[in-house]
């Protein structure tokens, strides 16, 4: 319940929405208080991102009001929400990459000259008199694809402003930064409650949220649990409104007792899908019986370190070594078949095939394989079986193996895969953002599992966008930085300060002393 | 001197050859911008270039069959529309059954109302235009002084394109509904009805594309007069890197390598064989294509239908 001198600006009360199959708003109610930042949290499909594309116009409710101001509204159109007064930063931006700022900014209400014609010139302007008026800087000639990704938010805010928004949904804002660009963010938004403007904050985050919101609902399964004053809360009842039952934030690990070298990388070099160079001379290792996470913004080079350790991308120069054994660019049966597992970072790309069962997913890399072929011919009753073991061992909530792995939720798709790989006995982890839009309780789960192999004795390579993560799994962190690893340090002793410079290239850490590495 | 005049009397054949490539080229410009690929193109133009006749052999006035030629190109691509826009079918197989259609509708009317197979009797065609202040003016005054106006159509249209893609608002929203349809959506652009429009316009100008072969280079309709120039177009528009200016030099290099084959063979000129003249173009396309002349980058959304909904 909101203090007593609070004015609600929007109230959504009952409002229900179903999908086939899924309730995805099942009467929810929601405040959101002038000049306030209310976090909306709830696990992957809890229901957030509809219940905000319900206020947006892009769906429509099937039951419940909303009011704006306190007066009943009908928004059945983007349009209609923009002229209530409600912006939105979706979770993917809504830009146009070869577009330049100023068109972005203005598509939709273009000024135009002799009637007919666009007023690049006086967009222009519009774009300066508004980035100054809310001290967002920007160039409005830049092209959004030459610009970084917190720039593009900027973009997005700005282009809710130029519209008159009073109210802003920012849906997952934080998901693509890095911790300084998060701080910005965070600047940002008490300026703008300060000019007066309503924001409604969607995470999945837990600390952001009691960083920077003033109330917190938190939907589970398309239902409001209920919403708190943030001063009032903490982690770890967040985290139970949103799960429903008390989850362990950070999973317990002992020290590491690391072995023998499992994984050498010698001076890689890889080129991305349009030849340009993305890894630049990477030398590191991973021992037996260790987490060596590599942390990193987006798109420094991680997606193509991991292509070319698993073979699906052949590296332009240097070695890739498994257990002493040269598997620079060979294919990926035969990376595999060396005792290489792989959780990739697209699950529904490369990890899935979401329209085979989940047992038919479950046996992608040894179909050919006794038991479950002979003499060319698969064996269902072992394949079935067997896939009812690792759903039982794992916990995967499905009707059953022979559901379509399309069916299941991000989460319980993610369980199929980790099953799948750690099954397969392996003695390198190569995994991949594992825990990419999983909800806490999930991400509860992988983080076991993989602190687990690591206690077996694999060898774990962990990349993750998610500093927490990578902060509480890892045993050494090598930070990324366009290519290079600027630096290899110790998670005990490295401050997140540190680490978001280094990821922002802005500082170097201690060098990797791989053999016949090069050296800085 | 005489190499001059060869090349006089092979651009001036280039224009109006190039002229029903240039104006289905801009069609496809349009429908692409706008996120739909129009593969269709050429049975819009072979259904134009019949109706054109249609109906310049039943009122007896070659203008009149001009517009109707046009605009049987834009029904036919609302049809289009309706089947990718409104029910999100795939593009490319909506596109190959409207040339199916084309090539059928157009023999099968050609034998229920003129009673004949292969070809109409001719019709009144449309008469060349001259331009007299170009009489003097050499080397453009051969090429521009008298021809057939879809040649004179087809360059201010290309200018007019030009103009409504990069300089209008108008512009920017096909733009952002080929490249980005849902940020065009959520700054209340209408997706569907850009794209209706573009879609409709591309087979109002692939329609007057070919008109211009029925009524402007011939004066009546032949049975698969259309010829695959509606896939030429569009590999017109590919090679044009999808911008209108690009696609009519692409579409005149194309009527170049036709018109030097057509006016060596007038000339007895034979030092290479006409074969490979004609073969010219499609070399060229499908080295455009491969990406061996520049690489080429469609608009990001060509080709997807645009649903609101993506997940609960």
């Amino acid at each position: 319940m909101g203090k007593p001198q609070s004015v609600p600006v929007l109230e959504m009360r009952g409002i229900t929405k179903q999908f086939p199959g899924v309730l995805a708003n099942d009467h929810v109610d929601f405040r959101l208080n002038k000049g306030g930042i209310h976090a909306l949290l709830g696990e992957n499909g809890a229901g957030k991102t509809t219940l905000m594309k319900i206020l947006y116009g892009l769906y429509q409710a099937d039951e419940g009001t909303v009011l704006v101001d306190g007066k009943d509204v009908s928004i059945q159109e983007p349009n209609d929400a923009i002229s209530l007064g409600i912006g939105m930063v979706h979770q993917h931006f809504m830009l146009i990459p070869p577009f330049t700022v100023a068109e972005n900014l203005v598509l939709g209400a273009e000024p135009r000259k002799h009637g007919i014609f666009m007023d690049m010139e006086s967009a222009i302007a519009k774009a300066n008199e508004i980035s100054e008026a809310y001290g967002l800087a920007i160039d409005p000639h830049a092209k959004v694809m030459d610009i970084s990704v917190g720039m593009q938010q900027r973009v997005e805010i700005l282009k809710a402003l130029l519209r008159g928004a009073e109210i802003l949904v920012l849906d997952e804002p934080t998901a693509v930064l890095t911790p300084q660009e998060v701080v910005e963010l965070f600047e940002i938004m008490r300026n703008l409650t300060e000019q007066g403007k309503s924001i409604i904050f969607i995470s999945h985050k837990l600390k952001e949220v009691l960083d920077i919101s003033d109330h917190v609902t938190v939907l589970r399964r398309g239902k409001s649990i209920g919403t708190v004053a943030t001063p009032e809360t903490s982690q770890q009842e967040l985290a139970r409104m949103m799960v429903g039952r008390d989850v362990e934030l950070v999973v317990e690990k002992g020290p590491a007792s690391p072995d023998e070298s499992i994984l050498d990388v010698d001076a890689l070099h890889v080129l991305d899908h349009r030849q340009l160079p993305a890894v630049r001379g990477v030398s590191f290792s991973v021992r037996a019986g260790e987490i060596l996470g590599i942390a990193g913004v987006d798109g420094n080079g991680q997606s193509e370190l991991v292509e070319a350790i698993t073979g699906m991308r052949r590296p332009a120069s240097g070695r890739v070594m498994i257990n002493g054994c040269d598997v620079t660019g060979v294919p990926p049966r035969q990376v595999f078949e060396s005792g290489v597992v792989h959780i990739p970072s697209d699950r529904q790309r490369h990890g899935l095939i979401l329209d085979f069962t989940v047992a038919e997913n479950m046996i992608l890399q040894t179909y050919y394989k006794a038991p479950f072929s002979r003499r060319g011919e698969l064996d269902w009753e072992t394949i079935h079986t067997e896939a009812r073991r690792l759903i039982e061992q794992f916990d995967v909530r499905t009707p059953s193996e022979k559901v379509a792995a399309g069916s299941l939720s991000g989460g319980n798709q993610q369980k199929v895969i980790v099953a799948r790989e750690l099954s397969r006995e392996p003695e390198l982890i190569v995994a991949a953002q594992p825990t990419r839009g999983l909800d806490v309780g999930a991400i509860e789960f992988v983080h076991r599992k993989l602190i687990e192999a690591r206690d077996d004795g694999k060898a774990v390579l962990l990349v993750s966008l998610e500093l927490d993560e990578i902060m509480a799994l890892a045993d050494r962190i090598a930070v990324i930085y366009e290519g290079e690893i600027v630096g290899i340090v110790d998670p005990d002793t490295v401050t997140e300060e540190e680490l978001g410079l280094m990821m922002a290239g802005a500082m170097r850490g201690p060098q990797p002393k791989a053999a016949g590495g090069e050296s800085r | 001197m005489e190499f001059l005049y060869f090349m006089a009397d092979a651009l001036a054949t280039t224009v109006s050859l190039a002229a029903p490539l240039i104006l289905t080229a801009m069609g496809g410009v349009f429908s692409e911008r706008s996120g739909v690929v129009n593969i269709g193109l050429e049975g819009m133009m072979l259904i134009g270039s019949f109706m054109g006749v249609l109906f310049s052999h039943l009122t007896g006035n070659a203008w009149f069959g001009f517009w109707m030629g046009a605009l049987s190109g834009a029904v036919v691509a609302a049809l289009h529309g309706w089947v990718c826009i409104r029910h999100r079918a795939n593009q490319t197989v909506s596109g190959v059954a409207i040339n199916i259609l084309g090539a059928a509708l157009t023999g099968y009317l050609l034998r229920a109302i003129f009673h004949r197979a292969g070809q109409t009797e001719p019709v009144p065609g449309l008469a060349s235009w001259t331009i007299p202040f170009l009489k003097d003016v050499p080397l453009l005054g051969d090429i521009f002084y008298r021809n057939m106006p879809p040649v004179y159509i087809a360059f201010i249209v290309v200018i007019v394109a030009q103009i409504v893609i990069f300089k209008t608002p108008l512009g920017l929203r096909i733009r952002a509904c080929g490249e980005h349809p849902e940020a065009a959506d959520t700054v209340g652009v209408n997706v569907s009805g850009i794209r209706y429009l573009c879609v409709m316009l591309s087979g109002f100008l692939a329609g007057m594309g070919g008109v211009t072969l029925s009524l402007g280079q011939l004066s009546l309709f032949r049975e698969g007069m259309s010829a695959g120039k509606g896939f030429i177009a569009l590999a017109a528009v590919i090679f044009g890197r999808w911008t209108p200016v690009g696609a009519m030099w692409a579409s005149l290099l194309f009527g170049l390598a036709d018109g030097l084959q057509l006016t060596a063979q007038n000339w007895g000129f034979t030092a290479i064989p006409r074969e490979f003249l004609i073969m010219t173009p499609y070399i060229v396309t499908m080295a455009a294509l491969a990406g061996i002349i520049g690489r080429s980058v469609p608009p990001a959304a060509s080709g997807k239908p645009y649903v609101r909904r993506d997940g609960a």
